[in-house]
């Protein structure tokens, strides 16, 4: 079944007098389960891609279908509903709030949601436990180091359990080591029937995805899966 | 989000910052305690000066000679002439009134007295028995003038504690007797010293009988008649019978004027109150200052955490979590400066009643109420501008700022 589908997708940006095509005639399905990376160099679209995947972005013109329904017509609120409970992002940055524990940071999605202390307590251990954590739970950020840190909010990430996973340079902090670490939490995840779609610069990364989606300005390059837009 | 969330999140949000937290609750809480503290004072100032005017006696009402335009307390009404005398008859007339419990007449003048080769120049108040009970004079040593005719002039004198003092210094004065003016009389009584208040001070007076006053002014005129009602419901009723039975002592002609406490009262009350209410409405400029220091502050910290704003609408925060994230915490802020600022404003009011026990500062309520109120409300106004900044900004720029 079709998870995402995106039919004719354009985002223009001013820039100046200029207007630049972020995003250029971008069709696209992918099913759920699935395991994509996305490549190509800077300015190429990947970024503006996954935003528009993950509703922080809107398309100017084009259709963007998540689990079967029009997501581009719905207000703001509504697609907040639908970043809440169906997506989760990594970000190469980690986005952790600084005053906040690990645990605290893993509860923040459920908080937000409105989830009850005692559900959220009960999902925040099992998570800690889960990703390597339960030393670590009363720390800041700032006392973890960047694995841990990334392990933080791919824990957080995963705890409202969405099924599509949004990643962009989740590596791209990391030494090789921790990296592949990352990587491995990642594609543990995508086993288990997430669908993950992960941007990244790292020909290395982009190999161990089962699809590869090259784009250009603008433009999907190339699909490893014979579906070129 | 859970109303508990929010509150926990805005609180963890504002004690991430210690410095601009703290320097914000403290401008809130100057601004508050200005206005506790300058109200007390005002309202002190109405509440010591109607004290002052309520031990000149209860329920009273003065006649004085002359008519003068206005019901009110004037200070012309001290020496406009007079068109007719105001007389010992007439006072003893006033009696007659059923609302009108005591009556004390009054005629003053200055001379000298002398005891033991010792002179000064003293006040003298012509009085009698009832004026001491009008007045609230209290004696600390003999007793008040003799309660017999009002015509009688009876060579005895009632002195002040000051003029004891200096005529007779530590030894005995009851009994002595001392020259005013071209006559010898008989110290009778002596004041307890009271002190400086509005009104005479009755620590350098001499008291005698009116009769004795006026002849040793030669005079047939009093300068006020007190008046002591029934009541303090009778004191209207009091002051038209005072007023038509002089009227019709006076052939008809209505040439004295009849004041009362209240009156007087309520003219200094307004006065005093209008002055506290001016000085309440400056310090709550305080609190506007403060208002726009608290949206600074909360403007500055939506710059800082544009970052957490982005990380918090990617997963899932609605624009009104956000909005009353940032307006809790702007309200957090006015709040726990507003008490802050209420206990200071209370201890420096304590501190000033400490300092000068006679003077009863205390803030009233009404700016209590207003100031806390104002505090909050300038905190929820300053406040909204940044939250609402806060949820409009574009997540995908927001991420970026980190």
């Amino acid at each position: 079944m079709a998870l995402i589908e995106l039919a004719g997708i354009e985002r223009r940006f001013q820039l100046g007098d200029t207007t630049v095509k972020a995003l250029a005639g971008i069709d696209l399905t992918i099913d759920a389960g699935e395991y994509v990376a996305v490549m190509g160099p800077s300015g190429s679209g990947k970024s503006t891609l996954l935003n528009l995947l993950g509703l922080l972005d809107r398309p100017d013109i084009g259709h963007y279908r998540l689990e079967g329904r029009d997501v581009t017509t719905l207000s703001a609120d509504e697609q907040a509903k639908v970043r809440s409970t169906r997506i989760g992002f990594v970000f190469q940055s980690f986005h952790l709030v600084p005053r906040l524990t690990a645990a605290e940071n893993i509860a923040l999605p459920m908080m937000l949601a409105g989830i009850a202390p005692a559900e959220r307590a009960r999902r925040v251990t099992a998570a800690l436990k889960d990703f390597g954590l339960d030393q670590r739970a009363d720390h800041k950020p700032d006392q973890l180091s960047g694995g841990q840190r990334q392990r933080v909010a791919i824990a957080r990430a995963t705890i409202m359990q969405p099924p599509l996973i949004l990643a962009d340079e989740p590596t791209g902090n990391l030494d090789r080591h921790t990296g592949e670490d990352v990587v491995n939490l990642l594609e543990a995840l995508n086993a288990r029937g997430v669908t993950l779609i992960v941007v990244t610069h790292d020909p290395g990364m982009g190999e161990r995805a089962r699809r590869r989606l090259v784009m250009e300005d603008g433009r999907l390059q190339s699909d490893s899966a014979g579906a070129p837009g | 989000m859970r109303p508990a969330d929010i509150l926990r999140f805005a609180r963890d949000a504002a004690a991430g910052y210690p410095l601009r937290t703290t320097l914000s609750v403290l401008a809130m809480a100057i601004g508050v305690a200005a206005v506790v503290l300058l109200t007390a004072l005002g309202d002190g100032a109405r509440r010591y000066v109607v004290g002052q005017f309520s031990s000149l006696g209860t329920n009273l009402v003065i006649v004085l000679p002359g008519r003068t335009g206005t019901g009110g307390f004037n200070p012309a009404t001290a020496i406009t002439s007079t068109p007719r005398d105001l007389t010992i008859a007439d006072a003893q007339a006033l009696l007659r009134a059923p609302a009108v419990r005591r009556v004390g007449p009054l005629a003053v003048g200055t001379s000298e007295i002398s005891a033991g080769g010792r002179l000064r120049e003293v006040m003298v108040a012509g009085a009698n028995r009832d004026f001491f009970a009008i007045r609230n004079f209290e004696l600390a040593q003999g007793e008040a003038l003799p309660d017999d005719d009002w015509q009688r002039a009876a060579p005895v004198a009632v002195i002040g504690a000051k003029v004891q003092e200096e005529l007779f210094g530590r030894e005995p004065a009851l009994g002595r007797l001392v020259r005013v003016g071209d006559r010898r009389l008989r110290v009778i009584g002596i004041l307890r010293p009271t002190g400086q208040g509005l009104g005479m001070n009755t620590d350098e007076l001499v008291i005698v009988p009116v009769a004795l006053a006026q002849a040793m002014f030669n005079s047939n005129t009093l300068f006020r008649i007190l008046v002591e009602a029934r009541s303090r419901e009778a004191i209207p009723a009091a002051s038209t019978q005072v007023l038509e039975l002089l009227k019709q002592r006076h052939r008809g002609e209505e040439d004295v004027t009849v004041i009362t406490q209240d009156a007087v009262l309520a003219t200094f009350d307004k006065l005093l109150g209008a002055l506290t209410l001016a000085v309440a409405g400056i310090a709550a400029i305080s609190l506007a200052v403060a208002g726009i220091l608290v949206m600074n502050v909360m403007l500055v910290a939506v710059t800082q955490r544009t970052g957490e704003i982005g990380l918090l609408k990617a997963l899932g925060a609605p624009a009104r979590t956000i909005r009353l994230a940032f307006l809790t915490e702007a309200a957090m802020l006015s709040a726990s400066g507003a008490l802050v600022g209420y206990g200071l404003g209370e201890a420096g009011a304590f501190a000033l009643r400490q300092l000068f026990p006679v003077f009863p500062a205390y803030p009233p309520d009404w700016a209590v109420i207003a100031g806390l109120l104002t505090a909050l409300s300038t905190g929820l106004l300053f406040g909204f501008l940044p939250a609402r900044r806060a949820a409009r900004l574009d997540p995908v720029q927001a991420l970026m700022k980190h």
